[in-house]
């Protein structure tokens, strides 16, 4: 199942939590950024996608279980990446979430570094999801990947047996 | 001039108005030494997979009411469209209502566009409706169909959420009949080897799940043409008695006979013709 959804041509959310609430989520933010966008005139902010998924998380808390990380690339403020969990709106270098994510806090604040080049950045996810789905129970199968900056966007299966291996494998 | 009623516009979410009423009902049954009868649910084995021209769709045909077979040949591929088709899991009256609802609304809908209905619209249809009753209506769906942009497979689960894949499988013999295909599924495969493998499948339900069996329906979608064969393989028929219970006739001796004719008459003859229009 591809977990990441497209909210905008140089928007994608990744979701986590109940399918049905987060494919919803990211099916009706997608509409309102599609109707935000044509009124507005120009591509909109990743800002504006992360407070549109915000305002459904806040609104429906109790009823919705569901956590979307919003990230993309804009004009004004070049690559950027939100967490809006349980209708908070935070941006943040880098974010994870889910039930795998747990296994990986440790191991993200230990070896994200500022500055990275998009290949070391590449290389950093691949390594979290790896460690995550090694050890969660409820994650696994493939590594989907999306890259997006200012020449566009692009999509990345990565195999089973391509993940990279660590201690015990 | 009549006065107009003002109708309250009906509000969202799901109408729990008749709980209460269920409940008292239940009581009174209770009390009085019966039992609610079970909700009827297609415990079943539905898949479908896409190969090279357009999608195939399988199922199973048995019905059941708590661990009694209700309807040992029952249909669970419901026409969507002309070139969508959709099988049901789940409670039989949920999938069966739902299907037709969003046939309904699909058909105004492409008259309204002017244009052959897409799967992409059933699926969000579907989806949103599911997603508005969350859960309670109890329908897992396997849907398929050929279109503008070439055939299309969905799953669709009670709560919402939905899968575009090219093998799908729901149900009660779902993990039976997944089996099957994570053998032996290639993409682009002929139409042949398409429909022994959805075939092969639903056996896998049919023998190994006891909430599925009887007959295998398909139903093979591809541009311009639909086949709903239905049966497609008789996999349970019943068997043939070897013996007769029935005596032939003089087995028994006749020792009197007597016959006395009975003086009927006949009073009014009325035949009354349904409204069949």
């Amino acid at each position: 199942m591809n977990k990441l959804s497209p909210l905008h041509d140089k928007i994608y959310c990744a979701l986590s939590g109940s399918a049905a609430d987060a494919q919803t989520i990211a099916e009706i933010v997608n509409y309102q950024l599609d109707v935000h966008s044509t009124e507005i005139g120009e591509d909109p902010q990743v800002r504006s996608a992360a407070t549109l998924v915000r305002n459904i998380s806040y609104k429906y808390k109790e009823e919705l279980s569901a956590h979307l990380i919003v990230a993309g690339w804009d004009r004004r403020d070049g690559g950027q990446v939100f967490a809006t969990l349980n209708g908070l709106l935070t941006r943040q270098p880098f974010a994870i979430g889910g039930s795998g994510s747990s296994y990986v806090y440790g191991f993200v604040d230990a070896e994200y570094r500022r500055g990275m080049s998009k290949e070391e950045c590449q290389q950093f996810v691949v390594n979290t999801l790896s460690l995550a789905m090694n050890r969660d129970g409820s994650s696994g199968g493939v590594a989907y990947i999306v890259t997006i900056d200012e020449q566009g966007t692009e999509e990345k299966v990565i195999l089973g047996n391509d993940l990279p291996t660590f201690v015990d494998q | 001039m009549a006065t107009m009623i003002m109708k309250q516009p009906p509000t969202g979410g799901f109408s729990f108005e008749n709980c209460k009423r269920n409940a008292v009902v239940e009581g009174s049954l209770n009390n009085s030494g019966g039992s609610l009868p079970a909700a009827r649910k297609t415990g079943t084995t539905i898949c479908g997979v896409v190969f090279k021209d357009g999608v195939v769709l399988g199922a199973d045909t048995r019905a059941t009411e708590g661990m009694i077979v209700a309807d040992k040949n029952c249909s669970k591929i419901h026409y969507i469209s002309p070139n969508i088709y959709c099988c049901g899991a789940g409670t039989a009256a949920d999938t069966e209502m739902t299907t037709q609802i969003i046939s309904s609304n699909l058909e105004l809908h492409s008259l309204s566009t002017g244009r052959s209905p897409r799967v992409a619209t059933a699926n969000r249809m579907l989806k949103q409706m599911l997603f508005r009753y969350q859960g309670y209506i109890g329908a897992a769906l396997v849907l398929g169909g050929v279109d503008c942009n070439g055939p299309h497979l969905y799953s669709i689960y009670p709560h919402g959420s939905t899968d575009k894949l090219p093998y799908v499988t729901m149900g009660s013999g779902s993990l039976a009949a997944m089996a099957v295909f994570e053998d032996r599924y290639k993409p682009d495969m002929e139409e042949e080897a398409a429909k022994r493998l959805v075939r092969d499948a639903i056996a896998a339900g049919i023998f190994n799940d006891l909430g599925s069996g009887s007959n295998i329906d398909l139903c093979v979608i591809s541009k311009g043409k639909v086949d709903y064969i239905r049966p497609h393989d008789e996999a349970n028929k019943k068997g043939v008695r070897t013996g007769d219970y029935k005596y032939t006739r003089g087995t028994t001796g006749v020792l009197t006979k007597a016959v006395k004719p009975l003086d009927l008459e006949l009073l009014v003859e009325s035949v009354q013709t349904m409204d069949t229009s």
